[in-house]
């Protein structure tokens, strides 16, 4: 594909998504800043599913983890946001280097099964650690956080170019990363792990590094998702959020980045748009991810660079399918 | 080919506006009655019972309310929390519902209270129980039509004690904060009056084979008082049975261990079952019967307290509304009238709200019979008019922290 194309393209899909809101309704808003927030715990999986071909089916615990450390803090002691956000994602970060030791020491579906267990793990800690997480309760009235700007936080608007800001900023670490040779030699483990081995790569450090990473970016999702919300729950931390986050990295195309966000958006749109109409919702979800195994293996994103490779590599890309 | 990037984009954004919101001349338009429930999933049945209710109700109006039209819009919430936030965004923002209620669990009711303020929406809890709600954390838009998780339980821990003068007791329930509350206020009467429970065992919410904690239970107790929901009432009463546990230590326990949404799934296992309610379907009046009578003409089936909870959430709201003559856009008005509503005739009986917002009402003491083949639950004995607080003074009561695993603490254990 045609790099300079593709610029147009994720420029065009920037100022849209930089343009567009004031024009929105706060419901379309409210939605919008719920995909950006999925988008950054779907990006962030797919360093792992798919730039280093690790199946992770627990990856909910550190949006978890990020989200009830807010909860915490802000409710129990009142602390500010900075502070907030530093130990959210840090404690994210101490999780994934944890659970990274256990889980590593697996492949394939064996990965998966560990990683799910200690997704459970987290779970069975916000609904039995009642003096901390307040067990099936959840923590609610958590404040929107307060930047000494000029506009509330509290208003659908700002608090979507803050979550913008946050995914902003995931978006361009996670580009760093895998456009570094540390991010080509994840692919290179992905594609052959015998042959990086031979090649003399500390592949497990490889792995345990990009699995670190995710983590804490996933924890990022997750402070977010707390402010966001302003309310905290084990439902959160559940298997169904974990598998949500698979499906969006694998809709929107793996190995993209932006795919699995775009991934992120139609699921959430879908999700709260077909469900107006009909009860039947999850059958309607359920078709879309069975037409794109089947029809569009790689995702929107694949689908995507497919089209423009069909048509001799002409620029612009269809930006409406992005936001569909 | 920028330009065809540019089109592309202005067709998003034109996309987006015309999904925006109502014009404002939609202000004289129906009454607007936003609905969310758990509509998929393990719960969803529940949800149905509790759409039906307010449907039946509505019908019954001519889906009039004050000479104004009246629309319901239904959305799903999964019974998940996150969800149920995103839904309470899109019914208010979206579609400018002008008044809302549904809701099946606490934790969706302890989400959803905060922001229901923020949106000065008022919100009918018809079923959502937490006690708290109405006593710690109350929430101004927030009205309890319903229960609070513990009210049952006060009265009925005194009349365990005095009536069937049990003195000990075990008690197994769910492990979140519906089971201790209802726990919690049994125990708390229960001891009052001299009783002592002895051992309290808290399985998960959702355990569906109770063997290892039917094996613990003390063999020396009186009865057991057991907490279940859901799918585990429907399992728990047989294993009780099987566990030859029925004929030496009888089954009380909390409504929903024998309400009536269970009840036509059970058999003999469940005979003989004490529970206490805010509504039995067996209640002998002419209002109940005539609510069963048509509910089950329309639905095929007797309606549990979820069914009755959110009819008369129906005729709540219908009250306010003509109250305020229809004006429900004056929204302190119609808040202030959702409150001083007072039902003498609904099918549980009397209802009408405390200083703190939660119902007053009758508590039925309830046991499981067989009548004409079918599964009731017997009236054996009513509470009239009991508040959230019951015989407690209300500024004492609030002094103890909320029932929860560890409060009242087990002294007898």
């Amino acid at each position: 594909m045609p790099p300079r194309s593709r610029l147009i393209g994720l420029g065009a899909l920037l100022l849209l998504l930089v343009i567009s809101p004031p024009f929105l309704s706060s419901y379309l808003l409210t939605l919008l800043t719920q995909a950006l927030i999925y988008g950054i715990l779907a990006m962030s999986l797919d360093l792992l599913l798919g730039y280093t071909g690790l199946p992770s089916l627990g990856h909910a615990a550190y949006l978890g983890v990020g989200a009830y450390s807010v909860g915490v803090l802000t409710t129990r002691y009142g602390a500010g946001f900075w502070f907030t956000l530093a130990v959210g994602v840090l404690v994210a970060m101490v999780v994934a280097a944890v659970f990274g030791l256990v889980a590593l020491r697996a492949t394939g579906v064996y990965f998966l099964m560990i990683t799910l267990a200690l997704g459970m793990v987290i779970w069975g800690l916000a609904h039995r650690w009642v003096s901390m997480t307040q067990g099936d309760n959840g923590i609610s009235r958590i404040p929107r956080p307060d930047l000494g700007l000029p506009w509330s936080l509290a208003n659908p608007l700002p608090f979507y170019y803050f979550a913008l800001g946050g995914f902003l900023l995931a978006l361009w670490i996670l580009w760093v990363i895998v456009q570094s040779p540390f991010g080509q030699s994840l692919v290179g483990i992905r594609e052959s792990e015998s042959r990086m081995r031979t090649l003399g790569y500390d592949v497990w450090l490889h792995k345990y590094i990009g699995f670190v990473i995710a983590g804490t970016i996933g924890g990022l999702a997750g402070v977010l998702w707390a402010y966001y919300n302003g309310f905290v729950s084990p439902a959160d931390v559940e298997l169904a959020t974990s598998v949500e986050a698979l499906l969006m990295v694998a809709l929107g195309g793996r190995a993209t980045l932006l795919g699995p966000a775009v991934g992120a958006a139609a699921i959430v749109f879908l999700k709260n748009l077909v469900s107006v109409y009909t009860h039947r919702w999850l059958l309607i979800l359920g078709a879309v991810y069975i037409g794109t195994i089947v029809y569009a293996p790689e995702g929107i994103a694949g689908a995507v660079s497919e089209l423009q490779s069909k048509r001799g590599g002409r620029a612009g890309r269809p930006q409406a399918k992005a936001e569909a | 080919m920028m330009v065809r990037t540019l089109w592309v984009a202005l067709i998003g954004i034109l996309a987006f506006l015309a999904a925006g919101p109502d014009p404002a001349w939609a202000q004289k338009g129906p009454i607007k009655i936003g609905f969310q429930g758990p509509m998929t999933g393990g719960a969803a049945a529940v949800g149905k019972d509790m759409l039906n209710g307010l449907m039946m109700g509505l019908e019954e109006m001519g889906h009039q309310i004050a000479g104004r039209k009246v629309e319901v819009i239904v959305e799903d919430n999964q019974g998940r929390p996150d969800v149920a936030l995103t839904k309470l965004r899109k019914l208010v923002e979206s579609d400018k519902v002008q008044v809302l209620t549904g809701g099946l669990f606490a934790h969706v009711g302890y989400a959803l209270a905060p922001k229901v303020d923020e949106y000065k929406v008022p919100m009918l809890y018809p079923v959502m129980a937490a006690d708290d709600l109405t006593q710690r954390q109350s929430a101004r838009w927030v009205v309890r039509t319903g229960w609070t998780s513990s009210q049952p339980s006060h009265p009925f821990g005194e009349w365990v004690a005095k009536t069937l003068r049990y003195k000990k007791v075990v008690t197994v329930a769910m492990d979140y904060a519906f089971g201790w509350e209802v726990v919690g206020g049994f125990q708390k009467s229960f001891e009052e009056a001299g009783g002592q429970v002895v051992q309290k065992l808290w399985p998960p919410l959702g355990t569906t084979d109770f063997a290892p904690y039917l094996a613990q239970i003390r063999r020396d107790a009186d009865a057991v008082f057991a907490l279940m929901v859901a799918a585990s009432s429907l399992r728990f009463p047989k294993q009780y049975q099987d566990a030859g546990l029925k004929a030496r230590l009888p089954l009380i326990g909390g409504g929903t261990t024998f309400d009536e949404f269970v009840l036509p799934s059970l058999g003999d296992e469940a005979i003989g079952g004490i529970s206490p309610l805010i509504y039995s379907a067996a209640i002998d009046t002419p209002a109940n019967k005539r609510f069963v009578k048509e509910y089950r003409a329309k639905y095929g089936k007797v309606p549990s307290y979820y069914s009755e909870t959110c009819y008369t959430a129906a005729r709540w709201i219908s009250e306010a509304a003509k109250a305020v003559g229809g004006n429900v856009e004056d929204k302190e008005k119609f808040l202030a009238a959702l409150r001083k509503v007072e039902i003498p005739d609904a099918p549980r009986g009397p209802v009408k709200l405390d200083a703190y917002g939660n119902p007053i009402q009758n508590i039925y003491v309830r046991r499981v019979e067989r009548k004409e083949g079918e599964l009731w639950n017997t009236v054996i004995h009513t509470f009239p008019a009991v508040s959230q607080f019951w015989k407690y003074k209300p500024e004492e009561f609030l002094k103890q922290p909320v029932y929860s695993r560890d409060f009242p603490p087990c002294k007898h254990c």
